[in-house]
Parts: structure tokens; sequence; C-alpha cells
């Protein structure tokens, strides 16, 4: 059967006077009242932050010290308010990390136009951009909220690495080399 | 300092202690404006205004961050901004009632108190004598007739905003004052009935309604909620009505009536609005308090001279009038805080009334109720009489 019949049984004295109801919701207040607070005082008191939050975007280092993002320029052209401007440059050749392909000259990333989407963290062939835990920007000037390179990498700090990339590739090249292939 | 006291001449002394008692109950009035919003706060799972500090007061150590966190600071900067701020009279008003309408609902505020015992103390023979500003027969009569005064500032200030959302409110306002005042003085008939058994000299006085409430044995000793729930509920209810509080806040219902009667009204005047509203609630509590639950009697079936006589072993000083004037005072005080609080937690559990259902409570539940009610009890006082 298509139909369900719901029986409206008639309210009984007792609910028709409503006390039961407003004693039982009193009873939901009170216990409300008594509660911890859900919220913080804010600047004094900081909330918790989840994991895998999305906040200002950064750019981070491997365990190495070494800067991870090769200035592929992926997150700029994806970025859809662009937000993201990259100055690509060279790595001199006495550099440790000179067997990585490129490096950023300048990073900048503009929090005014940042709408923290995270597509820059997704498209990274080098896991180079993260969205992490920093949520409140704040300044005087609109200069102040062009977070440069050398900002960028303050507030990313360093992540640990699963894949050591261009180490392998390196290691992986010294190896055909030595037995002559390729 | 207590003998040149009592050498002034006796009205000197009653408008010195009816200035102390309107110098307590205005604060009080003020402050239940921030109990209201940590109430509020609170049952909102929030902390409430707790972040005003002044730069000197806010450094005393200890009390200082408690006064902060209880909000004191943002109750005195709120009265700070209400008293300084611009005090405008709208050019479309009716200036002469648009001004005298405050005025008119502070008054009745501030001297229904007078017939409100709110203390006492026992004398040498162990009589106990209350503590109030006028102990007159007409006791509760008093109070009801000045209370009910209230509702012609509400239609004042409807009437000479001359602006038709303050106008709903003050039809509104009026209609349920006068519905509800029926019930709430037919509920509180009983009681007088009660105590006022045949043979004895007749009164209305709140404080005779106490002493009748602090006798010995279990019917003596029993406050009247206990006796009489029925006409307590009804009271209960038609309070919340005569004091506008939710749920039955019609008159400034702000979803369909901006802010009702007072919404042309801004800075002092309409903080005094405020004001007299909760001193109608604290006097109604009051009320409520000494007819149904015992008064500055600590407890049910504990009447404040046991509990005094309880203390005597301490020390020869509980028995000092001040000492017992204070205590039963702050007993009072103390229920009557509770009662606010009640009319707070009711506020932040039930949806505010529609009209339609307002008047149908109060003439078609309320009234017959009420009547019954009184019908019951008269038959029945009758019949133990």
């Amino acid at each position: 059967m298509s139909v369900i019949k719901v029986p409206r049984k008639p309210l009984t004295f007792a609910e028709r006077t409503y006390i039961p109801q407003i004693v039982s919701g009193m009873m939901t207040t009170l216990k409300h009242i008594v509660a911890k607070p859900l919220t913080v005082n804010y600047p004094e008191e900081r909330p918790e932050i989840p994991a895998g939050y999305r906040g200002v975007p950064t750019l981070v280092r491997d365990p190495n010290g070494r800067e991870k993002c090769v200035s592929c320029q992926l997150c700029e052209f994806v970025c859809p308010p662009k937000a993201i401007r990259i100055t690509p440059g060279e790595i001199p050749a006495d550099s440790p990390a000179a067997h990585v392909e490129k490096a950023p000259k300048e990073f900048e990333i503009n929090m005014l136009r940042c709408i923290y989407c995270g597509l820059c963290q997704e498209v990274c062939p080098e896991e180079a951009i993260w969205l992490q835990n920093v949520f409140s920007v704040s300044g005087y000037e609109r200069g102040e909220f062009i977070n440069n390179k050398q900002k960028l990498y303050e507030l990313g700090g360093t992540l640990p690495d699963a894949h050591y990339k261009w180490d392998k590739k390196k290691a992986a090249a010294e190896e055909a080399a030595l037995h002559g292939q390729h | 300092m207590l003998d040149f006291y009592f050498s002034l001449p006796l009205i000197v002394r009653l408008i010195i202690q009816g200035l102390a008692v309107i110098a307590v109950l205005f604060p009080l009035g003020a402050a239940c404006s921030m109990a209201e919003r940590k109430v509020a706060a609170w049952a909102q799972d929030r902390p409430g205004p707790n972040r005003a500090r002044p730069w000197g007061l806010g450094r005393i150590p200890i009390i200082g961050p408690i006064l902060g966190r209880f909000g004191i600071f943002n109750l005195m900067a709120d009265g700070g901004k209400l008293l300084f701020k611009e005090d405008i009279v709208p050019g479309h008003v009716n200036k002469f009632y648009f001004v005298i309408a405050p005025i008119v609902a502070m008054t009745p505020a501030l001297s229904t108190i007078a017939f409100v015992p709110f203390g006492a103390y026992l004398d040498g023979a162990g009589r106990v004598l209350p503590v109030m500003l006028a102990d007159v027969d007409i006791g509760i009569l008093g109070v009801f007739a000045l209370a009910s005064l209230g509702v012609y500032s509400l239609i004042l200030a409807g009437w000479a905003s001359n602006s038709k959302y303050p106008f709903l409110g003050a039809i509104r306002a009026s209609a349920q004052l006068i519905s509800y005042e029926l019930s709430m003085t037919l509920a509180v008939v009983p009681v007088l009935l009660w105590i006022n058994a045949p043979g004895t000299p007749g009164t209305l006085s709140l404080v005779r309604v106490v002493e009748f409430q602090s006798q010995s044995g279990f019917w003596g000793g029993a406050w009247f909620v206990f006796v009489m729930p029925l006409s307590a509920f009804i009271f209960l209810v038609a309070l919340f009505a005569e004091t506008n509080r939710q749920p039955f806040d019609m008159p400034e219902s702000e979803a369909d009536l901006v802010g009702g009667f007072h919404t042309e009204y801004g800075s002092y005047k309409w903080s005094l609005f405020f004001v007299a509203e909760y001193g109608h609630m604290i006097v109604g509590s009051a009320l409520f308090i000494l007819l149904f639950c015992g008064g500055w009697n600590p407890l049910p079936w504990l009447p404040l001279s046991t509990f005094v006589g309880w203390l005597a072993p301490l020390g020869a000083w509980t028995a000092h009038p001040l000492f017992v004037g204070i205590l039963s005072i702050c007993i009072f005080l103390g229920k009557v805080i509770f009662s606010i609080f009640f009319f707070m937690w009711v506020r932040w559990t039930l949806p505010r009334f529609r009209y339609d259902q307002v008047m149908r409570i109060g003439w078609q539940r309320l009234l017959p109720l009420s009547i019954a009610n009184l019908i019951i009890y008269t038959i029945a006082i009758a019949l133990l009489n």
C-alpha cells in the first residue's frame, strides 16, 4: 500500500494544558544554563584547529630544508581569483639542491584576493603549497596583505615528505650513469 | 547615630526610608537588565558580557576581574551611555504626553514597593514586626491599584508617539493588562479569605499573609503554594502577562511591532521604561513570594523566629533587631532574585504567544479557572470554619 495513514491521536488533557511540555522544556533550558559555554574568549583563548583545516596558503620545506616549490606555475594558473604571482628563478649550480629543476625567485600570494579554495594545494605536483592553520589575517595597509616568499616560508615551516622525489631521481640518474645505461 | 535618626520628625524619617528603598530598587531594576543578558547568554551556551574593564577599576586585584566577568562594568557603561545619549523627541509627537509617559511608567513601579514588606525583626516580646514603608490595612489592594496605573504609561506612550507601531503596541498592552488583572485579583481572593477567618479583625495587609504562613503546626507552617497551588499558578501566569514578560510580551513583540509602545523612544526615556518594567517584575515577584512562598521565612514549616532561635547559641547578637532584620531581608531578596531568574528561565524556554492566543488564554481559560478556583476555595473555607 503506497498511502500510509498516520494516526493522529487527540491531545490528552495534560498535553492540552501544556504544563508537562513546559516543564520538560525548562529542564532543557536549565541543562544549557549550567553547561559550559561552547564559545571561547577569542583573542585570549584560541579555538582548536582540526587537521586538514583550510587556512592561509603557505609554502613548505622538506625535512632537509629544501624549498619544495619548483615554480611550475600550475597554482598561479589554476588560482580562480588570480591571487598568486610567481617569478621563476634558477638554482645556482653550487647549491645542494642543484639537481632540482627550478625554484621561485619571488612568490606572492595576495590575501585580499585569496578565496581559500585550496585549488593551489590540490594542483601542486610537488606538495609544496599547503593551506594550514592560520585563520586570522589583519593589517593596516593593502601591502601588508601580500605575502611574499619569505613570509610564506615562515608561515609554512617544514612538513614531512613521503617521496623525496628529486633525491630519488638524482640517485636513479647516478645509478644509471654508473651502469652506463640511458 | 541610631538615636539621632529616631529623634528626627516622622516625615523626614519616612522620606529617608523611601529614598533608601528607591536607591536600592532602581539599581536593582537596572542590574536585572544585566542579569537578563547573562542568563540569556548562559541559556545559549555563551559566556555573556564579560569584557568591559575600566582602566582603574579593572586592575583591582581579585574584585576587578570578578566584577568584569559578571559584566558589572558593562552595566555601568550601558547606564552612562543611556544617560548621556542625545535625547531625541521626534517632530511628529505630542510633546507633553511623550515626555510624561516614561515618568508615569516609573512612578507606579517605584511606589508600589511602599506596600510591600521586605523583611521582619523580633521585638523584645518575640513578636514579629515587619520592615516596610507603609504598614497599612489596604496592603495588597494598594499594590494592585498602583500597579495597574502602569497601563496608562503604555497608552500615553503609544498615543503620544503618533505612529502606528507604538499605537498597536499600546492597544495590545492595555488589552492584555486589563484582561489578566481580573484573573490575578481573583486568584488572590482565596488567600485573603483564608487568612481573614470570621471573628478576627479583617485586613488585606501582606504582613498578615506572611504571619499566617509562619504559624506552628502542619497547616500553620505550610506556604500557600502548597495549600492553594491553583491560585499560585494562576497568579504566576497572570504576573507574567502583567509584567509583559515572555511568553506574553505582546506589547513589544519585535517581530511584528518593531519595538512596540516605545518604538519612538530613545536614550534615557527608553531606559526609564526599561527599568520600570523590571521594577514591576521585582514588585510582582515580591508579591508572589509574600502571598504564596512564605515571605521572609527561610523554608516551609520553618518560620523566621524558629530559625533565629536556632542561631541563639552563637551569641546574643543573633537576637539583635538589626541582625534579624538584615537576615530576613537577605532571605526575602534571595527568593525575589530566584523568582526573577525564573522569569528569565521561562523567557528562554517558551516562544511568544500570538495575540489571539493571549486573549483566548486570558478570557477563556484563566478567568473561568480562577472563578472556579475561587468558588471551590470559598466553599472549602466556609466548611472548615
